[in-house]
């Protein structure tokens, strides 16, 4: 039986906040709580709004007219920014759950090495091709009306 | 034991939402870069486009796997972030049994809605 020890979360969710010694991938998993807690928040009113469809064209026509203008424009890109950064982190995560891209296992010889440094490559990777969605998807939303 | 399980369905799940709400980002909101799923054309959101793929039996099932898929996979990594802060055990459960609820009533409400408004597309 696995036995495991609990401790007390000492710094909550401020520890969210500093990256310390992970750098670059630490960010990222602040980004991907913060990304999937809007989406979750958007997704809960979005499942609400759109049961209007069930009633006919008007009461459609009625909620959509509720939710249109800039604002509500530049919220729904954010939305479709971080569906993708989540997305492609979650990618990420997957793998290296899976073992990808972590490296082989090496001896604890000192200088010790981080397998953080043989993940890098993955971490900015699927960043890039999420902020290619991103640009992709600002074309749609804002330059190509 | 249960919460290696449910962490083994939240990364399913995961992967199953990458792949349809992919699909349905693309459907509506790369309506000109990209162009499919709105047989209708002007915006995905138009009510033309909306009952097209209202008839579609696919568009209706993969709407409640996707519904069902991303309630849990929202609302399991809420109640990981929760219990990460460490509340008391009776505040614990009376989360899950919040989320619990919350989450299969929304799943109700949804479901419900996806098959309401192909039953309504099919008749018009």
């Amino acid at each position: 039986m696995i036995t495991t020890k609990h401790y007390p979360n000492r710094l909550g969710i401020w520890g969210w906040l500093g990256g310390g010694r992970w750098g670059f991938e630490r960010y990222l998993y602040t980004l991907h709580r913060l990304t999937g807690l809007g989406l979750l928040a958007y997704f809960l009113m979005h499942i609400v709004l759109t049961t209007s469809r069930t009633l006919g064209p008007d009461a459609w026509a009625r909620a959509m007219k509720a939710v249109e203008g800039p604002a509500f424009v530049l919220g729904e890109y954010l939305v479709f920014a971080a569906f993708a950064l989540h997305a492609l982190n979650g990618v990420r995560l997957v793998l290296l759950e899976l073992g990808v891209g972590v490296g082989k296992p090496i001896e604890p010889v000192y200088p010790y090495r981080t397998s953080v440094h043989v993940q890098r490559p993955l971490a900015v990777g699927v960043m890039l091709l999420a902020a290619a969605v991103a640009i992709i998807g600002g074309l749609d939303f804002f330059i190509l009306k | 034991m249960r919460d290696q399980k449910l962490w083994t369905w939240h990364v399913a799940a995961g992967v199953l939402i990458l792949v349809f709400l992919g699909l349905h980002m693309v459907i509506m909101h790369l309506t000109r870069t990209v162009g499919i799923g709105n047989p209708a054309g002007g915006h995905a959101v138009d009510w033309g486009n909306v009952v097209a793929r209202g008839k579609s039996l696919f568009f209706m099932l993969t709407y409640v796997l996707l519904l069902g898929a991303a309630l849990f996979h929202g609302l399991y990594g809420l109640r990981n972030i929760v219990c990460e802060l460490g509340p008391p055990a009776g505040l614990k459960k009376a989360i899950n049994a919040l989320l619990l609820v919350g989450g299969l009533g929304l799943f109700g409400l949804g479901t419900w809605a996806a098959i309401a408004s192909f039953q309504l597309a099919r008749s018009l």
